[in-house]
């Protein structure tokens, strides 16, 4: 009935987020089954955070079985907790993960690979923050 | 009593506050942040600018939710989602009446500061624009000038404040001595907002 649940990757950086989407898509070995969009700096190519980006990158990843957006820092998560607070400018179904930038990025492009609906690729990604390294 | 047309002053003398200033929110945004506030507020006010050019609201909530859906919009900085968010909210609360008072404003700025609490999870004392707003709302229920100076003086005390919020909070102890930025772009808001009533 649904497809994928969507990943949006918003980084103040629109090499960073590209690069991390490249990234999770490739370790999870998902190639094209999930759809992962990249929403990084502003329109102009610099740093920081655009709405527009945002909310169009959400719309080109939504198959109906919800997104989950990843966010770096400040702005990025200002902008899409706003832009969720506004109510009309994301597909339903979107939400604001908690989860550390790449390595959520990589959990939540597995577990969407793997078919699973939003609250399991929420819960994968925000597992993330408990892999320790040291 | 305070009508559309007032609020369109507001926001005009707003933008011309962020034009003048823009410099000195950059350079106080260099000592203790990414060095983009000024510019960032200046590019927002400009398309607040053109947008209530181009459609005048004619309500003053109308005036609010236009100006804040510009700023989160175009703005590209922090700043953008948290002063877009106490416009807008501010604009919610004032509803549909063409005419509203000065303690009707007050109330509105309170639920607007609130939102932006929530949003950016911070507290008076942590060093943000709240410190200034927050005492400026308060003290709106006595007059526009008592806004003014409350906003200003909240701006100042934050200089001995130690960052517990966004880029600045990062810095630790060294963020201490320096005035904040986005208190400082507050009180450019509230000293418009008492240049409109004069």
């Amino acid at each position: 009935m649904t497809g994928p649940v969507g990943i949006v990757l918003v980084s103040h950086s629109a090499q960073v987020a590209e690069s991390v989407a490249d990234l999770a898509r490739r370790l999870a070995g998902a190639g094209d089954a999930v759809p992962v969009a990249a929403a990084g700096g502003v329109a102009d190519g610099g740093l920081g955070t655009s709405p527009e980006l945002t909310a169009r990158a959400a719309h080109q990843v939504d198959r109906g079985a919800g997104v989950a957006v990843l966010v770096d820092i400040g702005s990025a998560v200002l902008t899409v907790k706003a832009l969720l607070a506004e109510g009309d400018e994301l597909p339903e179904g979107t939400r604001l993960v908690d989860a550390p930038f790449v390595e959520g990025a990589v959990a939540a492009v597995v577990t969407a690979a793997a078919g699973a609906d939003l609250d399991a690729v929420e819960a994968a990604a925000v597992e993330a923050y408990d892999y320790r390294k040291v | 009593m305070l009508d559309a047309d007032f609020f369109l002053r507001w926001m005009n003398a707003l933008a011309d506050a962020v034009d003048r200033e823009a410099g000195r929110l950059t350079e106080l945004d260099a000592a203790i942040g990414d060095a983009d506030h000024g510019t960032n507020l200046q590019r927002g006010f400009t398309a607040v600018r053109a947008a209530l050019e181009k459609d005048a609201p004619d309500t003053p909530g109308a005036v609010l939710m236009l100006t804040g859906r510009q700023l989160i919009s175009t703005v590209g900085g922090a700043s953008g989602p948290l002063y877009g968010t106490l416009l807008r909210r501010a604009g919610k609360a004032l509803g549909e009446e063409a005419e509203v008072s000065r303690a009707q404003l007050a109330e509105a700025l309170r639920a607007g500061i609130a939102a932006v609490a929530q949003l950016g999870g911070a507290k008076a004392g942590d060093k943000t624009m709240l410190d200034a707003l927050e005492p400026a709302a308060a003290a709106l229920d006595e007059s526009f000038a008592a806004a003014r100076e409350a906003a200003d003086e909240g701006a100042a005390a934050t200089v001995p404040m130690l960052a517990r919020k966004g880029r600045a909070s990062y810095l630790g102890e060294r963020s201490i001595g320096h005035q904040d930025p986005g208190a400082t772009s507050s009180a450019l808001l509230v000293g418009a907002l008492e240049e409109a009533a004069r």
